[in-house]
């Protein structure tokens, strides 16, 4: 049988055409499998959603919102393509395909573009097969990928920055200075990435306590790295040396704060 | 001349400039101190532990910063540095540039909720790099001034800590400011900058992550550094078994110019090596040296212990080249031994790097017109260690050449007095002292307790339901008033809590926040102005014992402050008015010992306007310096001897007394009184402080055939043949250590090895033929003097190191003198025949030292030299007030040290004899006179020598010298000492309320 994609689509009240979202229930050609959650507007989908969403084996996230300048909330689909390159970002470190992800626009009068869309993306997916972690055995390693990431997502420094990427690189700072696009990603890969090998290395620690060699073994990452993470998240206060065997002192994760 | 203006910038905010800021403020002057960086507290802030006592860097210097953040008359100029320069001694006219770290300093209390949420993670400096802070930021916990700072280079201008700052101190203004100040003199501290270990590449420095700085290891080393105080490797994160230290990394090199030896390296690889072991007794430390130069007071005692004690292995060899092995990242020090090459595997390397002069030494010398030496230090004279090449500005510490944080806090002292002199006309001009209002008396009255409980933003108030403590402390006996507020430190709490006062008639507070180690002096101040006696103010720290410690359980967070401001608030409840009665100060200095130290300190104090009386025992001033004849790199020393009398005899205020002694000495700080016998003649003088500069001995030795063969002398003796120009040997051998460094002496004499080298090379000078052996067991020309040793050495002085197993061997043969030593490179013993044999003998204490010391009370090291109060931070102080001491009264010391040590006694004295008042503590130890039998066991206990008996044979206090420590109250066998403040009761009632009981129950 042929594989049939199970996408997940968030969609803009106001770019949704009139009578897509029985369509795209049924099976009628020209409309893949495709359910649609509707929003009112793109800038609402919470980056930990679409994590989630995916963890719980959907192959595609598809999120279409009006055509940038227009938004119907003034700039909530800017916002919604910030949090969306992020994701990325995100996604791609996890080991899942960032191409089952995408964020496209349309108005709800183009329902021809709103088509292609969402076949375009169809075959997309189609073409990556079944996600990792869709089926009887998701793929663990993935998953758990995945949850540090949404867990990053729910990172208080990653959402600020996403948040007020558009002020300053666009408008202008605290100090009335603009910051170019390409300062701005410089900056936020380095948190995202951060952020995200922190969670991980949190979630590992939850299962047990780990030694840096160990930790940098199943993170294949330099040791030097895992250290250095290992000493913030030990100075705020997240995990701690639980003990100490021969010359080597194993960590574990305190409480239930993320990092 | 322009008129002379009584305030004084002091530049860099080490430990250093705060020493000179606090000496000179104490003593009325206004004092403007500038650090380039965000805070004060310089390298000493990040050291784990200081030698050679172990002692917490940050412990005892934080009271010193606190100290000058909170002095009214220092100004703190941070982010700072100097732009230009007009005016002359006296009348300065300085331009400093000052960036702004966009925070409101009257407004931040340092509560830290910007930094919490800053998304901004920048590599942290004060950690060396191994930790991270964030873009807005403190430079360590502990910080002095406690003001948030912006990184401007890192920052992105989110605006998030502007939003979370509820005390609005965040402002975008502009970024630099430029400060005019005038000031009569500057004192110039900007400590020193380490040696990049990067210009080392053979130790694969930034290549090997496990090839660290000692700076770097200092921070591994420390509880709040960023391993948290657990030894790491960078690497992998193991714990290493296997340590070494690689000594003189940028230190004696001429390949990379610094030829100088960096004078604090060796002990402090010692220290870290011991501290090392503490942590991890299994661990294995090896230090590679040349020379072990532990030369300074106690510290060969110090090297013997880590070598004993703390097994630390000590290989005399210098490391040629340090390799990585990939699969472990262990490092491979290749070094040679006396069996030839060694390739030894180590788990981590230290770099013991050295002192480089400061970045902008340069800019600095450029903008303030004073002269560098070749090294890029501060120019200074053997005979004036404290002053630039220009007039009216000074200089202390590690500027003027690498050294320890005693000598710089000496230094410091020293500088003081040298500005005090310069403009002690002006003293107290620019100083303010504040006026309160008069005390209300309040001893009939009920307790009326008001209670002030902080939320500190969410510092406390996140953690803490602190509405509730306060509904809590509504229902305690006395309580008749109770809030909450957001920063009870902000300026407008201290109002509130001044109007409350008067609202509700309070007559004891009590404030629930943060540590009264910083915060107590100010509420203490608010309370003093609402007219209440400030020892009816208590505190309950219920930030760092409940919100902080127990910040992931907030309802027992919440019961624990509970019970916390449940017991202060009993403790207040029985809080007393206490006096803080003021005694007078005769402003007279007494100088003991009329040798260069003491004629030193005499005419510094003298150069302030104070009378003093300078006592010598023999028939002439000079002390040791009258057999000194020549000094390496100086002036003529006899000159400067003449000179040095000839002022001291036209000085007025100096009252000179020779072939005298003292018979007795009463009194205390302020106030003494002492007896001399002048030439078999009573006299009686009155003084306020005494300076204790007695000198010290040349050993006269009892081996190698000294007073046997006359071919055999001392270093002082060939001296003295030199000067006199009857020198005539083909060979001359000289041994060090003679008398030093043994079982009997176990310390170093530390001014033998250059005074070998300068004989020698004046030896080279007026007979270059002559052949001159060294037989030393290190040379210890530390600092700059190692230029000499290395003179030396060019010109042929032949240097052999021996040790205790094998002394070199003299014997009478033939009528000639024979010495017999052992090669250690060619491991055989060498004859040689010298004409001259010189020994370098130990300086011992002065024998007459022990008779002093019971005089003045104050006490000696096991060597039987002086000890001061603090080796550290307190050189030139004894723990009992108003004595101070100075050169080789202290210990073996050099003719500059001397004087530094000179200047900074009277440095020291001054911040007493300046003040015609001492404020007594309140809170101190009171005798129950009825009760007390006169058992004397609180006067010998009394680490203060604050107790007396009396003419009846009762005990008494001397209440101005008393700290209140409790010692003698908790001891006393017939309980009749109570601790003011902290008296039984109080003291009980605090603990069983926190139990949730009274005394009563």
């Amino acid at each position: 049988m042929m594989f049939m994609p199970k996408i997940i689509g968030f969609v803009c009240n106001w770019s949704l055409p009139v009578g897509v979202d029985i369509a795209s229930s049924s099976s009628i050609h020209g409309y893949p499998k495709i359910r649609i959650v509707r929003v009112m507007c793109i800038g609402i989908i919470d980056p930990s959603i679409v994590l989630e969403t995916f963890a719980k084996g959907a192959d595609g996230v598809l999120v279409i919102g009006c055509h940038p300048p227009d938004c119907h909330y003034i700039e909530g689909n800017l916002q919604a393509e910030r949090k969306i390159k992020m994701l990325k970002k995100l996604i791609s470190r996890t080991g899942l395909e960032p191409a089952r992800l995408r964020l496209d626009w349309a108005y709800a009068s183009e329902i021809e573009r709103f088509t292609k869309i969402i076949s375009d993306f169809r075959n997309q997916v189609t073409a990556l097969g079944q996600s990792p972690l869709a089926g009887e055995r998701p793929d663990t390693d993935i998953l758990m990928n995945i949850k540090a990431a949404k867990a990053a997502t729910e990172d208080f420094r990653l959402r600020l920055l996403v948040g007020r990427e558009i002020e300053l690189t666009e408008k202008k700072n605290m100090f009335g200075e603009k910051m170019s696009q390409g300062e701005f990603d410089k900056m936020i890969d380095i948190a995202i990435e951060t952020v995200y090998l922190r969670n991980k290395i949190y979630l590992f620690v939850k299962n047990g306590p780990l030694s840096i060699r160990e930790l940098s073994k199943r993170l294949n990452l330099d040791p030097r790295v895992v250290l250095h993470h290992m000493v913030v998240m030990k100075q705020e206060g997240l995990v701690a040396v639980s003990e100490v065997k021969g010359t080597t002192p194993l960590y574990s994760a305190l409480g239930e704060a993320r990092c | 001349m322009l008129k002379k203006i009584g305030a004084v910038l002091v530049v860099g905010g080490g430990v250093a400039g705060v020493q000179t800021s606090l000496d000179l403020a104490e003593s009325g002057f206004k004092v403007y101190l500038l650090d380039e960086t965000s805070s004060i507290g310089g390298v000493m802030a990040q050291l784990d532990k200081t030698f050679p006592t172990n002692d917490c860097s940050m412990c005892i210097l934080a009271p010193k910063l606190v100290g000058a953040g909170r002095h009214p008359n220092i100004q703190l100029i941070t982010n700072a540095e100097i732009k230009k320069l007009q005016g002359e001694a006296g009348n300065f006219e300085v331009t400093v540039a000052k960036k702004s770290g966009y925070v409101n300093e009257e407004k931040c209390t340092g509560c830290g909720i910007c930094a919490q949420k800053c998304p901004i993670e920048v590599i942290d400096e004060y950690n060396e790099g191994l930790g991270v802070r964030k873009a807005i930021y403190l430079k360590y916990p502990q910080a002095v001034p406690l003001v948030y700072t912006i990184d401007r280079e890192r920052c992105i201008g989110c605006g998030t800590c502007r939003e979370v700052c509820k005390a609005d101190a965040i402002e975008i203004g502009s970024e630099k400011e430029t400060v005019i100040l005038n000031v009569g003199s500057i004192v110039l501290a900007p400590g020193f900058d380490e040696f990049d270990p990067n210009l080392k590449s053979e130790y694969g420095y930034g290549r090997f992550s496990n090839v660290l700085s000692s700076i770097e290891f200092e921070r591994i080393l420390n509880a709040s550094g960023p391993y948290g105080g657990i030894i790491l490797r960078p690497s992998d994160g193991e714990i290493p078994r296997k340590i070494a230290f690689i000594q003189c990394v940028g230190s004696r090199d001429a390949k990379i110019g610094n030829n100088y030896c960096s004078s604090t390296c060796c002990m402090y690889a010692i220290k870290e090596a011991v501290i090392a072991k503490e942590h991890n007794p299994q661990l294995q430390c090896t230090i590679f040296f040349i020379d072990a130069r532990a030369y300074g007071k106690e510290f060969d005692a110090y090297y013997d212990r880590a070598e004993g004690e703390y097994d630390v292995r000590f290989v005399r060899s210098r490391v040629s080249r340090i390799e990585e092995r990939p699969s472990s990242s262990n490092l491979i020090a290749k070094y040679v031994n006396d069996k030839g090459p060694v390739n030894e595997e180590f788990d981590l390397v230290v770099l013991s790097v050295g002192m480089n002069p400061p970045k902008h030494a340069e800019d600095l010398a450029r903008v303030l017109g004073i002269e560098l030496n070749e090294y890029d230090f501060c120019s200074t004279q053997t005979f004036s260690p404290l002053e630039t090449s220009k007039p009216g500005i000074y200089v202390c510490g590690a500027f003027s050449s690498p050294k320890n944080i005693q000598e710089s806090v000496a230094q410091a002292s020293g500088a003081a007095a040298k500005v005090a002199g310069l403009i002690s006309q002006e003293k107290g001009t620019l100083t303010t002292v504040k006026e309160y209002p008069p005390e209300r008396e309040v001893s009939d009255e009920a307790p009326r307790i008001g209670v002030f409980v902080c939320r500190c933003g969410i510092n406390i108030g996140g953690v803490i339901n602190v509405p509730e403590v306060v509904e809590y402390v509504r229902t305690l006996p006395d309580v008749v008033y109770a809030e909450e507020n957001l920063y009870t430190c902000s300026q407008d709490a201290q109002k509130r809590i001044l109007e409350t006062i008067e609202e509700h008639n309070l007559n004891r507070v009590v404030v629930a926040s943060c540590t009264p180690r910083t915060h107590e002096p100010l509420f203490r101040e608010t309370v003093r102005d609402a007219r209440l006696n400030i020892y009816l103010f208590e505190m309950a720290n219920i930030r760092d014992q409940c919100s902080w410690v127990h910040m992931h359980e907030p309802q027992k967070a919440t019961e624990k402050a509970k019970d916390l401001v449940r017991a202060t608030i009993a403790k207040a409840r029985l809080l007393k008015p206490l006096p803080k009665p003021l005694i007078n100060v005769t402003p007279v200095g007494l100088v003991i010992g009329g040798g260069l130290s003491g004629m030193t300190a005499a005419l510094d104090l003298a150069k302030q306007g104070f009378e003093v009386h300078l006592v010598e025992r023999e028939k002439e001033l000079g002390g040791n310096l009258r057999h000194i004849h020549y000094i390496l790199g100086s002036e003529d020393p006899q000159q400067r001897l003449t000179s040095t009398i000839k002022e001291i005899s036209e000085n007025e205020k100096i009252h000179v007394y020779l072939n005298t002694e003292l018979v007795d000495v009463t009194g205390y700080v302020g106030n003494f009184r002492t007896t001399l016998n002048c030439n078999g003649e009573r006299k009686e003088i009155e003084h306020g402080i005494a300076i204790v500069a007695t000198g010290a001995h040349e050993n006269k030795p009892t081996e190698y055939l000294y007073g046997v063969d006359e071919r055999v002398v001392t270093q002082r003796e060939l001296e003295e043949k030199l000067a006199k120009g009857d020198f005539e040997a083909r060979t001359v051998v000289m041994i060090q250590c003679v008398g030093s460094r043994n079982d009997e002496r176990p310390n170093c004499s530390r001014i033998c090895c250059a005074q070998a080298i300068k004989n020698a090379l004046k030896i080279k000078e007026v007979s270059p033929k002559t052949d001159v052996y060294i037989l030393y067991k290190d040379i210890r020309t530390y600092g700059f003097k190692e230029d000499f040793y290395r003179e030396a050495a060019n010109k042929g002085v032949l240097f052999i190191r021996y040790d205790n197993e094998n002394k070199p061997k003299v014997t009478q043969e033939n009528g000639n003198l024979n010495v017999l030593v052992w090669e250690p490179v060619i491991e055989t013993s060498i004859p040689i025949e010298p004409d001259l044999l010189v020994l370098s003998v130990a300086t011992i204490p002065n024998p007459d030292n022990k008779r002093m010391a019971q005089m003045l009370k104050v006490p000696l090291t096991e060597d039987g030299f002086f000890l001061e109060a603090h080796v550290k931070l307190r050189p030139v102080d004894f723990a009992t007030e108003g004595i101070f001491l100075c050169g080789l009264a202290h210990s073996p010391m050099f003719v500059e040290e001397s004087i530094s040590q000179a200047c900074g006694a009277a440095g020291r004295a001054m911040t007493i004899l300046s003040k015609e008042t001492l404020e007594v503590e309140g809170a101190i130890a009171s005798i129950d006179e009825n009760l007390c039998v006169g058992c004397g066991l609180c006067v010998s206990l009394c680490p203060y020598r604050a107790i007396e008996k009396d003419e009846k044979g009762t005990a008494r206090v001397i209440d101005v010298l008393c700290k209140g420590c409790g010692t003698c109250g908790a001891s006393c066998p017939k309980r009749a000492i109570m601790i003011r403040y902290f008296t039984d009761e109080q003291i009980l009632a605090q603990g069983l309320a926190a139990l949730g009981r009274t005394p009563h129950d």
